[in-house]
């Protein structure tokens, strides 16, 4: 037998269940519990950046909307700086912004809601900026373990031509799926970003 | 390729010393997907639609994947890690009472300190507080389901609660869930965030539960499964379970032959 490396093994995942809002949003599975809550809203008035809004619905290999699905979104501020200590670019964090908010889709009609800016372009490896994005999570019951994705800006169509990551989906029709369609509501900027698990139009998941 | 540092005199220490910070992003180590469910588990009805069908693509890590969200104490309150109070109306809840504890650490057994940890469960009889579970046991008025913490230093944290009840589902006409606790942890990157359930040692219903055989790896299982931890009870007042987590381990950059940009 050669020496042991040692290493641990990764606790295995396990579905988030019918009930994953107890313990994430306990508003939403019905009570209050918390003094502080995680929500949907990453911006606060002083917050840097232009405000959007992003919605969308998670739809399963049917065409039927997830209900229960929750929705994490994790972003850099409108510089394209992240709020953590291993971003090391020459770029401002933003003291009004963590950049990370939860949801849960609404239990009639599938649809989430985040109110958040739109991020900067972030240095991405080798040298090569990444377009303006925000990285998806989401889990559910019958999700066995988190899917990653990212949602991309439509109306930033010359960063995305020369993305790193959106230039690795080999099927270009598949890159799509990860642009979201900018409209305005009540004059105010929403992005449009469905979510589809799994057929034809099935979004590109990454193994991150 | 990666010139490792020697391998540690003993097994409880760690592998890789010391952590060098670098201007590469440093990476996980790549997911090993074999010890985790697969999303197409038909064994568990639900995951049959909302499975993706197409291979995920594998992403080297940037910025995007290895920062994830700093959370603090101030994003949490004093009751938030005891389940027995923290929803307590008018009286304590009815139940076996119990603290889990344990340690997260990564895959290089670093110890992963200040990371939140959230955790929910059906009460003693086997109910859920949600708006969508009709299941006919009794809510407890006393009990809530839910709390979080932070781990300390040193990757620890523990909780008191009541131990939750096993419950029926549709899947299989006669389904039941092991007794369980669920986990959501966070670590200090996105691509580390993982969601789990815990089960109780000696619960004759976890090796027959379809969400738990959606776990391929044997091994994988026992992990998820707490002992009970007598040294850790308090005596004439409430039993232990020890629950240890391992989130994916980071690569140390310490010699790099491609420098970026090629």
């Amino acid at each position: 037998m050669p020496q042991q490396l040692g290493y641990l093994k990764e606790t295995a995942s396990q579905t988030g269940g019918p009930y994953v809002h107890i313990g994430l949003i306990p508003h939403m599975a019905g009570f209050d519990i918390f003094q502080n809550n995680f929500g949907n809203v990453l911006a606060g008035a002083t917050t840097r950046g232009e405000h959007i809004a992003i919605e969308g619905r998670v739809l399963d290999g049917t065409g039927t909307p997830v209900r229960d699905a929750l929705l994490e979104i994790w972003q850099a501020n409108a510089e394209g700086r992240y709020n953590h200590p291993d971003d090391h670019q020459k770029k401002k964090i933003d003291p009004d912004f963590r950049g990370w908010g939860r949801t849960g889709a609404n239990f009639e009609t599938g649809v989430y809601r985040f109110e958040t800016i739109k991020p900067g372009p972030v240095d991405g490896r080798n040298m090569r900026v990444m377009a303006p994005h925000i990285n998806f999570w989401i889990v559910s019951r019958g999700i066995n373990i988190g899917l990653n994705t990212r949602m991309y800006f439509a109306d930033e169509a010359e960063a995305n031509a020369t993305d790193p990551v959106l230039n690795l989906i080999e099927q270009e029709e598949r890159r799509k799926t990860l642009i979201a369609q900018r409209t305005m509501r009540d004059g105010k900027p929403l992005y449009l970003f469905d979510i589809v698990l799994q057929g034809d139009n099935e979004t590109v998941f990454f193994d991150v | 390729m990666n010139v490792r540092p020697k391998i540690a005199d003993r097994e409880s220490e760690p592998v890789h010393e010391p952590f060098m910070p670098s201007m590469h992003p440093v990476e996980f180590f790549q997911r090993d997907r074999t010890i985790h469910p697969p999303a197409y588990a038909p064994g568990y009805k639900t995951s049959v639609t909302r499975s993706p069908s197409k291979a995920l693509l594998s992403l080297q890590g940037s910025l995007s994947e290895i920062t994830g969200p700093v959370f603090g104490h101030n994003d949490i309150g004093l009751l938030d890690n005891d389940l027995i109070r923290n929803f307590a109306k008018t009286g304590d809840p009815i139940g076996e009472r119990i603290i889990v504890h344990g340690q997260v650490l990564d895959e290089n057994r670093r110890p992963v300190p200040n990371t939140l940890v959230e955790f929910w469960q059906a009460n003693a009889g086997g109910r859920y507080r949600h708006k969508t579970d009709t299941y006919l046991a009794a809510i407890d008025p006393n009990f809530g389901g839910c709390g979080r913490t932070l781990t300390d230093e040193n990757g620890y944290y523990y909780f008191r609660t009541i131990k939750p009840g096993p419950y029926p589902w549709r899947n299989y006409v006669n389904s039941w869930r092991p007794a369980h606790i669920h986990f959501s942890i966070f670590g200090t990157g996105f691509a580390q965030r993982l969601i789990t359930q815990m089960y109780f040692e000696g619960d004759p219903l976890i090796k027959v539960c379809p969400i738990v055989k959606t776990i391929p790896d044997e091994a994988a299982i026992d992990r998820l499964i707490a002992p009970l931890d007598l040294n850790a009870s308090l005596p004439m007042d409430t039993l232990a379970y020890r629950f240890d987590i391992v989130l994916r381990g980071r690569r140390s950059t310490l010699f790099e032959n491609r420098l970026e940009g090629n």
